[in-house]
């Protein structure tokens, strides 16, 4: 989700070739840097690894925007590790990306230039405090939920990256949680700021997972790859039947009338986004997008000076180092 | 201008005894910053007591085509193994 | 003023330093030149904010009046803040915050080194645990300063710009007061003279290996520590540090 449109690659690769490879991933193998793999499997893993590092730099900045408004000492010191985290998670995702034979700065740039995608979510604001407890209970709830079968994905350190991700990001839903539960418990002004986080977070989070995609040819062949796990219709009931509970132990009312257990398929029938805002947003019409787009072109273009002087006296110190020798 | 910093490969031991292991990459101008990149990054959560760095192009890997020949022959060495010997019960702890 | 009431104003100075200092670093989350700078910056800001409460609290401790480090963080107005006016200063661009923090890292270390054998029980175990993490944070701030002064001729002539305009706020870190004499006296604070000297040879040996000319005037801006004048800059921060508890007083987050 947080890769939310990939379209799996088509691939001409040799007949005889991409059986055996197939038959390593049924048998549970892990793909490795080195080992052959179909050209179609390499571009859909950096297109849906980037997207993904990519929506954790972008993800950053919404939460960023109240780091230097918390309320206690504590809570900005626990949103400073946590989006701090974000920035290793992309990190650690722009380095699987890597071994792919695409660089860091490769992608940057096609995120810089919009030839690149992130996630929906991070093109919405967050306006109160209550909005750092929505965003960890459902963006990183939504986010864990895809992020926990990507562990068993094919290819190794992908997989490897999910694992430390997945390590990493279990506070996160929790002190997000923990907000709301302070908040929910607080004053009036404080109840109500933690509804008007939920209202306005509630259809974001269901987009997430992307549009229905259980008849996608693309996502079968990704499903076969194991780079995707589960489908989105899949993944989105899942967030819903774990999300509704937490949200009545809050207190606070989901923002959708049609919402009721449905006993048949021991899950809740829920009403689905607006999907042509999700296709807005997607095209750049969020109500942040040119923002957050700006904030991290200006982040790049303001520090090449720095990334140049660093790399300057990098060579001139190995300069030095051999005309010593 | 391409003037990307490169790519370092991080290990690092978790415990005292432990060998070091292989948790990541980052980028750096040279080997002090990616030491110290590494510490930032890597040990956030008391995950270390040593770090190493390696420049990824100084890395020297196995190809994957060779596996048959470089890991299968030791396939065949069962003896190497200590459950290869049966020993009674009665020669007591071995 | 002697005694507690000394003693907890120092304590404020040492807190509101790490406080400000902290919440200008952790501006950058998100927006610096390289992932790994990012978190770095963030590594930083957090030790900072760590070592703010353990200072605050102990002022809180100190004064009995039952103030906690998260009251006086969030509900003092300006005047009654003690952090040297070099903190306080803005981010700017990354050269101009690292330098920043390299002048505040050297001159921290440095007290915190002494504050670490101090008198005072409490300081000491607070300035033994902070000295850990300021020297990492010297050692970065260091080397990054170094690396830009000696880098690129542009990364050279922005680093020479910083280290001028922020060289008149190093002074105040070091002109002695009536509370500085009597943290002295009592044995808990160090001589500032000699501080000084310490950090100018600390400070010299970076500006050499960053090939930066160290500006020869040695006047001082003041009024950060005592409260008499602080910068336009701070009231600025504390309007977004302390929107949330100003606007709803008593709430808990």
């Amino acid at each position: 989700m947080y890769a939310q449109m990939i379209k799996s690659e088509a691939t001409a690769d040799d007949p005889e070739k991409l059986a055996a490879f197939q038959a390593r991933i049924d048998a549970g193998e892990k793909i490795e840097p080195k080992d052959w793999m179909p050209e179609g499997y390499r571009k859909t893993l950096i297109r849906q690894i980037g997207q993904h590092a990519h929506s954790e730099i972008v993800g950053q900045l919404p939460e960023g925007n109240w780091i230097t408004r918390a309320p206690t000492l504590e809570r900005k010191a626990i949103l400073l590790a946590k989006v701090q985290d974000e920035a290793g998670h992309g990190l650690y995702l722009y380095g699987a990306a890597e071994t792919l034979g695409v660089s860091r700065d490769e992608l940057t740039e096609m995120l810089l230039d919009g030839r690149m995608k992130y996630s929906s979510i991070f093109n919405y604001p967050t306006l109160t405090w209550a909005d750092m407890g929505a965003v960890g209970w459902l963006v990183d709830g939504a986010a864990i939920m895809n992020q926990v079968p990507l562990q068993r994905t094919s290819y190794g350190p992908y997989s490897r990256a999910m694992i430390r991700i997945c390590k990493e990001e279990s506070f996160h839903q929790r002190q997000g949680y923990h907000i709301m539960m302070k908040m929910a418990q607080g004053t009036p002004a404080q109840k109500k700021m933690a509804q008007d986080a939920l209202n306005r977070f509630w259809y974001p989070s269901l987009m997430m997972f992307g549009p229905s995609d259980k008849d996608s040819v693309h996502s079968a062949q990704s499903m076969a790859w194991k780079i995707k796990m589960n489908t989105n219709d899949e993944l989105r009931q899942k967030f819903v039947d774990q999300t509704v509970p937490q949200a009545e132990y809050l207190g606070l009312t989901v923002p959708d009338a049609d919402l009721r257990w449905n006993e048949n398929k021991a899950g809740y029938d829920f009403s689905q986004p607006d999907w042509s805002e999700f296709f807005d947003v997607l095209k750049g019409n969020g109500p942040c997008n040119t923002e957050r787009l700006a904030a991290r072109n200006k982040a790049w273009d303001d520090g090449a000076w720095v990334r140049d002087g660093l790399m300057a006296h990098a060579a001139k110190k190995r300069a030095a180092r051999v005309a010593a020798e | 201008m391409k003037n990307e910093w490169p790519l370092w490969e991080v290990f690092i031991r978790g415990q005292h005894g432990l060998n070091h292991r292989h948790v990541g990459s980052l980028h750096a101008p040279d080997a002090e910053l990616a030491l110290k990149n590494a510490r930032d990054v890597y040990t956030r959560r008391n995950e270390g007591v040593s770090i190493w760095v390696v420049e990824a192009q100084h890395i020297t890997a196995s190809a994957p085509s060779a596996k048959g020949p470089m890991y299968e022959p030791s396939e065949s060495k069962v003896y190497r193994h200590p459950t290869f010997f049966d020993i009674p019960d009665e020669a007591g702890h071995m | 003023m002697g005694g507690q009431g000394a003693l907890f104003e120092y304590l404020l100075r040492l807190g509101d330093n790490t406080l400000i200092l902290g919440h200008r670093v952790s501006e950058w989350c998100g927006h610096a030149p390289v992932l790994e700078e990012d978190i770095a910056l963030a590594n930083t800001a957090l030790d900072l904010i760590g070592q703010t409460q353990m200072w605050l609290g102990l002022a809180g401790e100190v004064e009995a009046d039952g103030r906690t480090a998260d009251d006086l963080a969030m509900l003092r107005d300006v005047w009654d803040f003690r952090n040297v006016l070099l903190v306080e200063q803005p981010n700017g661009n990354f050269g101009q915050t690292m330098m920043r923090q390299m002048l505040f890292d050297a001159f921290h270390f440095e007290l915190l080194s002494d504050l670490a054998g101090a008198g005072d029980d409490r300081i000491a175990a607070v300035a033994a645990k902070a000295l850990k993490e300021v020297t990492y944070h010297f050692d970065r701030s260091s080397e990054t300063v170094i690396g830009l002064g000696d880098g690129t001729e542009e990364s050279h002539a922005r680093m020479q710009a910083a280290l001028d305009l922020l060289w008149p706020y190093v002074g105040e870190m070091f002109t002695p007061d009536d509370i500085d004499a009597a943290m002295f006296e009592a044995g808990v604070a160090p001589d500032l003279r000699l501080l000084r000297a310490r950090f100018d040879s600390r400070v010299d040996r970076v500006l050499k290996d960053a090939t930066l000319a160290r500006p020869d005037s040695s006047y001082a801006q003041t009024g950060g520590k005592t409260g008499f004048r602080h910068s336009e800059h701070l009231g600025h921060l504390l309007t977004q540090m302390q929107w949330l508890q100003r606007a709803y007083p008593g709430a808990v987050w």
